[in-house]
């Protein structure tokens, strides 16, 4: 298990979690490589598929990255956003599956340390709970 | 609301026609719906009926439910209802169609409805069965009920979305009337009517019906013991990777489900849309992963996406159940899941016009623990 490597999908909005990530980049601020960037314009055009199909699909976990509250650039998107990963977990868990394998995290554009932080706790996290069970099931 | 009686003279059924055909006679609606037989005769189906004379041949009373008449509502109004038009619905009808007027799929302008008490339904195939056995399944509903008993012919049973259905009564603040076969004594059948419309009617307002009330009490104490029942099965069965897995293996993605859910609205599924038809080099892609594929592939995919774009708004009515070719029980999935998802927002499917659907709308102030990070 030590050499497992998580492999994680984010969804990110354009206007500060891309941002964000975009900064820490060019602060050259260290973050595991464990995590592939999908741009949203908003948080708020998460759909629930686009999780369930990377976790069906075999990804340990997948972060969504928004704008914090009253922030959001098209005013109410993260918010929306937020009651959509609240029925998503509250399903996975009624279902039996698992729902901490999904993060909403609000990262600022100007907050590119808490997106290296992020990653780096999700990586973290992820290695103590071992790979996503899905990988191996041939039923998607 | 005004409580008032109809006397039953022959049987129920005939009661309610002649009830009925005084809606088009007085000119209360234009035209009204109202389960009769399909053309052929094989089922029971929502039938448009315009000119009282054929009213001879409704069953409004029939114990069978092939599709939502909320679909049928939707379909007579999306684009605006031009005459007055009634409908004779149960309880998971009006539910789902006071969702279905949220997502401005319907329009109740120029609209009566007719709610009867719902006692229970069967499934296609138990009713045919009943009618080949010299069972006639409404005249032996209308027995039981008259002898104070809510239940199927002895030998067959509800649909089970019926039998843990908690919603059996119509809400007498959305629908103009309110038949209450529940307390159907024999003799005479109590109704619920505005004020406005028994004036028209010209009915007289009575005493409310004690044996009513009492039913319906027993009935939602059996239901909801029923219903925890069923859902402690699902619980114990369906959860988990291996028992959602096992519970969705019968599926042959032929998307009845969908199709046949009144809630599911969209014009265009996304399941249905070329996102889904993949490029050939997609599907080996994916076998090379994971050294094998199932085909048609995605079946959970789309159960759990389904299970998020509606769940909310589920008013449990199993239709989904009854259609799936598999005899899988997805009803009770949603029914279990949608309880606790309904739950978050205190949200009851089809209790409300007042109330937007949850993912209508939001709160600022709502689940401030998602979103912060941990630490």
């Amino acid at each position: 298990m030590n050499d497992f490597e998580p492999k994680i999908i984010a969804f990110v909005c354009n206007w500060c979690t891309y941002a964000g990530a975009d900064l820490a980049g060019t602060s050259r601020i260290q973050y595991p490589p464990n995590v592939r960037i999908v741009r949203l314009m908003c948080s708020g055009g998460i759909d629930p598929i686009y999780v369930l199909k990377a976790l069906l699909q075999g990804a340990d976990g997948v972060l969504i990255g928004g704008c914090h509250p009253g922030d959001c650039h098209y005013q109410s998107g993260n918010f929306k956003a937020r009651r959509r990963v609240a029925i998503l977990k509250k399903s996975l868990e009624r279902l039996g599956l698992d729902p901490d394998r999904v993060w909403l995290r609000w990262i600022s554009a100007s907050e590119g340390q808490l997106f290296a932080d992020t990653v780096t706790e999700f990586v973290k996290f992820l290695k103590e709970k071992g790979p996503n069970p899905f990988k191996t099931l041939q039923a998607l | 609301m005004l409580h008032a009686w109809l006397n039953v003279e022959r049987n129920p059924t005939q009661t309610m026609r002649d009830f009925l055909r005084s809606f088009l006679e007085k000119g209360i609606v234009e035209a009204i719906l109202v389960p009769a037989p399909s053309a052929g005769g094989a089922s029971i189906t929502p039938t448009l009926f315009l000119n009282p004379e054929e009213l001879s041949r409704a069953e409004p009373f029939a114990p069978l439910m092939p599709v939502s008449e909320a679909t049928m509502v939707s379909m007579l109004t999306r684009t605006g209802n031009p005459i007055k038009l009634g409908a004779v619905m149960r309880n998971c009808q009006i539910r789902a169609l006071v969702e279905l007027v949220k997502f401005k799929q319907a329009q109740l302008d120029n609209l009566i409805i007719i709610g009867i008490d719902c006692p229970g339904t069967y499934e296609l195939k138990d009713y045919s069965a009943m009618v080949q056995n010299g069972v006639d399944p409404t005249a032996s509903l209308l027995e039981n009920l008259a002898r104070g008993e809510v239940s199927p012919a002895p030998g067959y049973s509800f649909r089970e979305a019926c039998t843990m259905c908690i919603y059996p009564i119509p809400d007498p603040a959305i629908v103009a009337v309110t038949v209450g076969l529940m307390g159907f004594d024999g003799e005479r059948l109590p109704i619920l009517v505005k004020e406005e419309l028994a004036e028209k009617l010209g009915l007289a307002d009575g005493s409310p019906s004690n044996r009513r009330e009492e039913v319906i009490n027993g009935l939602l104490k059996a239901r909801k013991e029923e219903r925890e029942k069923q859902i402690g099965r699902f619980t114990k069965e369906g959860t988990g990777l291996e028992g959602l897995l096992r519970w969705f293996s019968k599926c042959i993605r032929c998307y009845n489900c969908m199709g046949i859910c009144p809630i599911c609205y969209c014009r265009e599924c996304v399941f249905r849309t070329p996102v889904f038809e993949h490029e050939s080099a997609r599907y080996f892609d994916w076998a090379q992963k994971k050294g094998v594929l199932q085909m048609p592939p995605e079946h959970l995919l789309f159960h759990l996406t389904r299970i998020n774009h509606m769940v909310t708004s589920c008013v449990g009515c199993g239709l989904c159940s009854s259609a799936c070719p598999s005899e899988i029980d997805v009803a009770l999935v949603f029914q279990s899941v949608g309880e606790e998802v309904q739950a978050l927002f205190g949200y009851v499917p089809g209790r409300s016009l007042e109330e937007p659907a949850p993912v209508q709308t939001f709160q600022e102030r709502e689940f401030l623990e998602l979103g912060e990070t941990l630490r």
